[in-house]
């Protein structure tokens, strides 16, 4: 029957382009056609056709999944135009983005969109993990997805840094030669892993190719593959998590409700406000350009990237082994092995996972604030003096011995908060994520706002 | 057209196993392949500006008298620094801070190369004098002839810690 209608209203090309990815000129009044309609047009099918009306709230979700997705969109367009005009070479990198901002209409607009877009979506891809942790999202069917998830962190972190290097000024030269040296570090293979990456000794031409063909075209891809991964994913789970009720109340929270208009309505808004948000703030605030690369000055300070700056921070701290290796390694896996723990309830669907849970996450968050920066000072005071001890390997005075110190406080404060709120484990486990969550924020803030000439802590104001 | 009757032979392999066997060693010979031509082109390849024989190699830096004691005077093209002890002995001393590869400059007030990426700080003989650097600075072998220092930078030398033999005595 449906068929029949089609052929009958089909005149031109253009309206059955138009019916095949959209669907009708007008949207149908009733429910059922406008379900049929989310099923048959390309674009619209991607939505599910019917979705439990608990899961509209915004504060359930935030939008954040596709926040990312406008964010990425956003990128890949505006990146297509400069590299009509981008030259990766050393000697013409700096020179063309030079040309960009000052002599092509708009271009200073559409670079400023990428700076602030690639910026943002940092922010955003994290606080959707955040979201997805604290609402129990990554467990049964959802649990693959989290890893997939995890890889798109990294493809995000990859595309970032590849950037970064791209306009060849001081800041990015420098930022880069800190990041890549880090890698020296790791065991046995951290001298190859270096001149891999760096195509040779130092940041050069080699490098800058290489960069390039990362940032722009293999990340890229892997990033539009696991991002379909992803999305086909969270459809195969039955949509994101619904939040949890009882009898009557989780009735009305499971009650479907057709996808056009309620989800696509709130969607269209929701990224209409996005891109309206990155393009003021772009239009204020342009994207940064230093001087071109100099290899025989570093600025001081010279730091990594902003997203970079806790890992950096490690590195005033801890042997580098320790800094680049084990600490983000053991990080890696915790991250990968969390939905796979064995918990001891099925909770998912809702915030902080109970009361307990919150007073308990709380604690936590407290904890760390407190705690990370007096290690900082405390570090910055006591171990500089106990450096000079006569004879011990720098590794166990400087990595060993405070990465036995730091696990074990960890460990005491698992058992702690545990036992005192006679915890079940999932409760505990998000306490201790907290905890080392916002330890690494502080120890980001402390790189961004507290670190100054020679990387001396110093008060924001006198930076 | 084959005979469909086969004698079922463990011995011998059947046409099919063998086509089998010989289909999936194709496919890892391409795969293999594959990864051999993905890694050519991703591997390390030596940057042009390095020297290409020995004698773009050595950087003439001058007369030894023009260096007195103590000072120390910087070779940018050639990414390092001339040292002139206080005993007359030379040391040719990398740029690159041993921690993560910043430049090191040379505070002359305060006798120290000071890193000002993580606030590494090294004496005039390059060893560490403030971590995080793992290492004293790499150094260059000096050689002395007729009384002109020339610096070999073709290979930067690791060291773990300073020792007078790495300084060229006239």
């Amino acid at each position: 029957m449906r068929r029949e209608r089609h052929a009958k209203s089909t005149s031109g090309i253009g309206s059955r382009v138009w019916r095949s990815f959209v669907g009708t000129l007008t949207i149908p009044r009733d429910d059922r056609e406008r379900a049929r309609l989310t099923l048959n047009a390309l674009l619209l099918h991607f939505r599910p056709a019917r979705l439990p009306v608990g899961t509209l709230r915004y504060t359930h979700t935030f939008g954040l999944g596709g926040m990312s997705l406008v964010l990425v969109s956003m990128l890949m367009l505006t990146g297509v135009l400069m590299m009509f005009v981008y030259e990766p070479s050393p000697e013409r990198a700096h020179e063309s983005v030079v040309r960009i901002e000052e002599g092509i209409s708009f271009g200073r607009l559409v670079r400023a969109v990428h700076h602030w877009s690639a910026n943002f979506v940092i922010i955003v891809v994290v606080l959707h993990l955040l979201r997805v942790f604290f609402t129990g999202a990554f467990r049964g069917s959802r649990q693959f997805n989290w890893i997939v998830g995890l890889a798109l962190l990294a493809c995000i972190l990859t595309s970032n840094f590849t950037g970064y290097l791209l306009p060849w000024d001081q800041l990015s030269y420098w930022a880069v030669t800190i990041c890549t040296g880090m890698l020296s570090y790791v065991p046995g293979i951290g001298a190859w892993l270096e001149r891999a990456i760096r195509g040779g000794a130092e940041i050069g031409s080699a490098t800058l190719i290489i960069f390039y063909a990362l940032h722009t075209t293999v990340v890229p891809v892997l990033l539009v593959a696991l991002m379909a991964w992803h999305f086909w994913r969270v459809r195969k789970a039955g949509g994101v998590v619904v939040p949890p009720g009882d009898g009557h109340d989780g009735e009305a929270l499971r009650r479907k409700v057709v996808f056009l208009p309620n989800l696509l309505l709130r969607e269209v808004a929701a990224g209409l406000l996005l891109i309206a948000f990155v393009f003021v703030v772009a239009t204020f605030i342009a994207a940064p350009l230093g001087s071109p690369a100099n290899p025989g000055m570093s600025p001081n300070p010279a730091k990594a990237p902003w997203y970079f700056l806790g890992l950096q921070e490690l590195l005033l701290h801890f042997h580098p082994t320790v800094a680049v290796l084990a600490i983000p390694g053991i990080t890696v896996l915790a991250l990968l092995a969390l939905p796979y723990l064995h918990y001891d309830a099925e909770l998912s669907g809702r915030w902080f996972l109970s009361a307990k849970g919150r007073r308990m996450g709380i604690v936590a968050a407290v904890t760390a604030v407190i705690v990370t920066p007096l290690w900082i000072v405390a570090d910055e005071r006591v171990g500089h003096a106990n450096r000079g001890l006569a004879g011990a390997h720098p590794f166990i005075v400087q990595g060993l011995a405070p990465l036995v110190i730091l696990l074990a406080g960890v460990a005491l404060f698992y058992r702690l908060v545990k036992s005192r709120y006679a915890a079940s484990r999932d409760e505990s486990v998000q306490a201790l994520f907290i905890l080392l969550f916002v330890a690494f924020a502080v120890l980001t803030v402390t790189g961004i706002w507290f670190r100054g000439a020679g990387m001396a802590l110093v008060w924001p104001w006198e930076v | 057209m084959p005979s469909r009757q086969r004698k079922p032979s463990s011995a011998k392999p059947s046409r099919r196993s063998f086509l089998v066997w010989a289909g999936i060693a194709a496919v890892l010979a391409a795969v293999a392949e594959a990864i051999w031509v993905v890694l050519s082109f991703i591997r390390p390849r030596p940057a042009r500006t390095q020297p290409r024989d020995a004698r773009d190699a050595i950087v003439v830096a001058g007369p030894e008298e023009t260096f007195p004691p103590g000072s120390v005077t910087a070779f940018p093209e050639g990414k390092f620094y001339l040292v002139r002890l206080e005993d007359g002995g030379f040391l040719a001393l990398h740029r690159r801070c041993t921690h993560l590869g910043c430049t090191v400059p040379w505070d002359a007030s305060a006798q120290v190369f000071a890193c000002p990426c993580h606030s590494s700080a090294f004496d005039i003989r390059g060893a560490v004098l403030n971590p995080p650097a793992p290492r004293p600075l790499d150094h260059f072998s000096v050689r002395v002839e007729n009384g002109i220092v020339k610096v070999d930078i073709s290979k930067p030398i690791r060291r773990r810690a300073f020792e007078p033999s790495q300084v060229r005595r006239l």
